[in-house]
């Protein structure tokens, strides 16, 4: 196979693209793809101060070697979630990452948080699922961390294949609200919120690898352990298999979703969020999911006898 | 050829050249879900894999949130 560009001998086959690419050219075809990504989506300028949130994933750190290569002003957000060695190997890979490219980098663990909130402790703790209680903790920080720092963006590394299995999902069950919500831009909808940007949500999964494979990242190959039998996972695999029936098709859901279904759905969500009781973060409720989540572990930990927090 | 299977850690050895597509089939491993590399190179469908071959097959597929 030759390069599409240059003729080159072939590193790489999207077939979704219906084009195969030697490295530099495929490097070159990346960057291209998150430019105008942000650029047609507007999603934010050369002076802007970005904090990306990293896992230590191909996804994070290649968007952050790419914007940090095209001149962004950018900080890297790492939240410890406590999930034993694999937060640890995750930790490292990012340290390692900011060290060799010379960018800062903020951590947060959720170990040392309200007393202790590693996933694992507040998934047993509130009985929901690792990755329901994963999300909303990550959510909270990085919009704690945005604003704390006086950061204007909060840049997350989901790429087309997250969007497709999130829209996929939100489809099936008909969540308007979120349905409404699902946007490569979120603009702020509450002083205590940053505007979200997702500059890969065109970008497959297998690109962003391929471009951490050829850039020489060193990011956590190793999936979650909590995440088997995710149903974001059940998706993914049924995405897999349409896409291989007919190359592009992903693309397509997201666009095309983007172009004619989202704004219908947008126009209904005109729920502003108030602030929380309890924190002052947004909240659609009295107190936000993350207080709500805490307060649950803060009742499990509590001593038969002693009087639950309020 | 040696073909080791990341992240299940696993390492299968197999006999005789084909293509990588082929391999790929073989081993149940729909094309676009993992890279194919070969000393430090990545390998399209159509190339051809020896039995003198070490070969990394490396999941590109991530995730979890609900």
């Amino acid at each position: 196979m030759r390069c599409t560009r240059c003729r080159a001998k072939a590193e790489v086959e999207l077939r979704a693209h219906n084009a195969g690419f030697c490295r530099p050219c495929f490097l070159f075809f990346f960057t291209r793809q998150v430019e105008r990504a942000i650029a047609h989506e507007g999603m934010f300028e050369k002076g802007d101060r970005l904090l990306v949130a990293v896992s230590g994933g191909k996804d994070s750190l290649a968007l952050w070697d790419v914007l940090a290569d095209l001149g962004y002003d950018t900080t890297g957000l790492y939240v410890g979630l406590g999930i034993g060695t694999y937060s640890d190997v995750s930790h490292e890979k990012v340290v390692a990452f900011a060290t060799r490219r010379g960018l800062p980098l903020r951590v947060v663990s959720l170990s040392a948080e309200e007393g202790g909130l590693a996933v694992p402790t507040v998934a047993a703790a509130t009985r929901r699922v690792p990755c329901s209680a994963c999300g909303t903790m990550k959510r909270h920080f990085f919009d704690k961390a945005a604003i704390d720092g006086g950061f204007d963006v909060l840049v997350t590394g989901h790429n087309l294949d997250d969007e497709a299995a999130r829209l996929m999902g939100n489809v099936l069950r008909w969540q308007k609200d979120h349905l409404a919500r699902q946007r490569p831009v979120l603009p702020p909808t509450h002083p205590r919120f940053v505007r979200k940007v997702k500059p890969l949500y065109l970008v497959s999964e297998y690109e962003t690898a391929v471009y951490a494979f050829m850039r020489g990242i060193d990011y956590v190959v190793e999936e979650c352990p909590n995440a088997a039998g995710a149903t974001q996972l059940v998706y993914k695999e049924a995405l897999n298999r349409l896409e291989n029936a007919s190359p592009g098709t992903k693309l397509a859901f997201v666009k095309e979703f983007l172009r004619t279904a989202q704004p219908a759905f947008a126009e209904v969500d005109r729920q502003e969020p108030n602030a929380c009781e309890r924190c002052g973060m947004p909240a659609y409720g009295t107190i936000c999911g993350f207080c709500s989540l805490v307060r649950t572990v803060e009742r499990r930990r509590a001593p038969a006898g002693a009087a639950a927090p309020a | 050829m040696r073909v080791h299977l990341r992240p299940q850690q696993r390492t299968v050895e197999l006999a005789g050249r084909r293509r990588v597509a082929a391999l790929l089939a073989e081993l149940g491993i729909l094309p676009g879900t993992a890279m194919v590399i070969r000393d430090d190179v990545l390998l399209t469908g159509g190339e051809v894999v020896e039995d003198a071959d070490e070969i990394e097959i490396r999941a590109v597929i991530s995730g979890g949130a609900a």
